[in-house]
């Protein structure tokens, strides 16, 4: 366990070591120069390498490279060019809404998946799996987009109930801004959920046809005992993969969905950095959003252990 | 292959695939007996796979709906009534109607011929993406799955590319390289390669296992190129296709 641990960390940290490489490589060969998009068109030559020098944008990309990472080491991301604050700040800033959003989403995304996918196994092909099946079939081809600005105009718009977009400020009392996240949970819930009911579902299905199954009815045990504790246990595996998958996807912010309803969030953040060019922005945030990824992983492969003891490292 | 019938061959010689008798090599008898022993007729293995598939009513409904869509992009120009670029500021913002099937947009196009044209390019995009990454990610995976040494550094590698999120990656790339439909197309391909990567390299990794590959070693390294591709089809197609019948039952 301990040696399994202690490579799983190297990995890790060569990962980690990768994604800097790629982060910067990337940001560095992206036409456009920030200092300029942010002086505008007015700025004459000097203003622009100035700023440019200030930022140390001016020094051999190498020397950049090495300077951040040496930043890096001591736990500092670097200064913003266009927000006027250290990336550190502006990333938790923006963590609240994506935090929350990604949270409920997936309650909603379980709430919805596990019941339905295991009603849909257990009576496969009646009319529930049909629906169950239906369902989640429509809910992988829908488009957020779509569904987001569907859900908004009846129930923000048409029915008034909940906010139309945007997060509240900071000043305003935490319910009130929760109250902006409702919609787009549901909306990235119920997508999500789809994924889920299927894997639940085929997981289900795997273990319901094994022979321990049979022998737990043959000694008489209930049927609801037999679905929840001797087959649900044995058929969470790849449903816990999934669900940390979609976690680890959703930390990263859900553009599309952030986009719709004017969330200022970790994706909003990244995509108006790549526009603006603002390179320790994109480094910072992109670093950050793998840190979690990898980081979730590793607590999906050692969730394995607890929930399957025959699971050994 | 042509003297089957559609309806009948359930009850043809088991044999059926005399061809195998006259080849000598190895590999091509394994492929007659296992055929064999699945009771396929003397029909080519992929001909019985489509019936089988579309024996399936939703998998019958989907094809059909994509082959809607494939031709409404392939004659968008016969079918669209209005240029999808040119501009109507007046008529902007019309709600459907017999003119305007899908209305008009906030500068005046018609929103049917744009969506039409779209097709052109969401499905061209697709298409080269599929093919683009399936293909790079077997063979890296193929490479990483086989060979021990070079499975830690191409699966770190591939690691480091999943850990991002894939519209941010895209979307940086896409500004690296600059907007364009080969771009997009080059950057999704570089986004959806290593998750293709991952799952080849598994199978290779559960394949490489079996018995038959450490026998197939002492024979020649031939062999066993030609007994793990044709295992590794199998899988391939097999992984392919059970989500959608899954889905589609």
């Amino acid at each position: 366990m301990t040696r399994y641990l202690a490579s799983r960390f190297a990995g890790m940290v060569i990962v980690m070591m990768l994604v800097a490489t790629l982060v910067f490589v990337i940001t560095r060969l992206a036409p456009g120069d920030p200092a300029a998009i942010m002086l505008g068109d007015q700025a004459t030559a000097a203003d622009i390498a100035k700023l440019r020098e200030s930022y140390g944008l001016d020094k051999p990309l190498p020397v950049q490279f090495a300077y951040w990472l040496s930043e890096l080491a001591h736990g500092n991301l670097g200064q913003s060019i266009f927000l006027q604050r250290p990336v550190t700040q502006a990333l938790l800033e923006r963590a609240e809404p994506t935090f929350f959003l990604t949270l409920f989403s997936i309650v909603i995304a379980m709430l919805i998946g596990l019941p339905c996918g295991i009603i849909a196994a257990v009576w496969r092909g009646r009319t529930a799996d049909q629906i169950f099946s239906g369902f989640a079939m429509l809910g992988a081809s829908i488009p957020s987009f779509w569904f987001g600005l569907i859900l908004m105009q009846i129930f923000a718009v048409a029915l008034g109930w909940f906010p139309v977009a945007g997060y509240g400020n900071p000043g305003v009392p935490l319910s009130e801004r929760l109250n902006h996240l409702v919609l787009p949970s549901i909306v990235l819930g119920v997508v999500n959920s789809a994924l889920i009911l299927r894997f639940t579902r085929a997981s289900m299905l795997d273990v319901l046809s094994d022979d321990h199954i049979r022998t737990a009815r043959a000694k008489g045990l209930s049927e609801a005992r037999v679905i929840l504790h001797h087959a649900l246990a044995n058929a969470l595996i790849p449903v816990i993969t999934v669900l940390g998958l979609t976690f680890a996807l959703l930390i990263g912010g859900a553009i599309v969905t952030e986009t719709v309803f004017g969330l200022p969030g970790i994706g909003n953040l990244v995509v108006s950095a790549v526009l603006r060019r603002d390179y320790p922005v994109i480094q910072g945030a992109l670093l950050v959003i793998a840190g979690l990824y990898v980081l979730i992983n590793l607590a999906i492969d050692l969730l394995y252990l607890v929930v399957d003891p025959r699971v050994k490292y | 292959m042509s003297a089957a019938g559609p309806s009948q061959g359930a009850n043809s010689a088991p044999y059926g695939g005399s061809a195998a008798a006259s080849a000598a090599s190895v590999g091509v008898v394994n492929m007659a007996t296992l055929a064999a022993n699945a009771g396929a007729p003397s029909r080519s293995p992929s001909s019985l796979l489509m019936r089988k598939l579309f024996r399936r009513k939703v998998v019958l409904a989907g094809a059909v709906i994509l082959a809607l869509v494939v031709l409404l992009a392939v004659f968008a120009p016969w079918l669209t009534p209005y240029d999808p670029m040119a501009l109507r500021i007046l008529d902007r913002m019309q709600s459907p109607r017999a003119a305007h099937w899908f209305g008009t947009d906030e500068l005046g196009r018609d929103v049917f011929s744009r969506v039409v044209y779209g097709a052109r390019y969401s499905l061209m995009i697709g298409a080269a993406v599929v093919l683009i990454s399936v293909t790079g990610g077997v063979l890296l995976g193929l490479v990483a799955g086989f060979f021990r040494r070079l499975d830690g550094p191409i699966m770190r590698v591939v690691d480091a590319m999943m850990s991002f999120p894939d519209i941010l990656l895209a979307i940086a790339l896409v500004a690296v390289l600059g907007a364009s439909i080969t771009n997009v197309i080059l950057a999704l391909s570089i986004v959806y390669t290593p998750r293709v990567a991952r799952v080849v390299r598994a199978s290779t990794l559960v394949v490489r296992e079996l018995l038959f590959i450490e026998a197939a070693r002492a024979l020649g390294i031939a062999i066993i190129l030609a007994a793990l591709s044709l295992q590794m089809v199998g899988d391939g197609f097999r992984d392919l296709l059970d989500p959608k019948l899954r889905k589609a039952l």
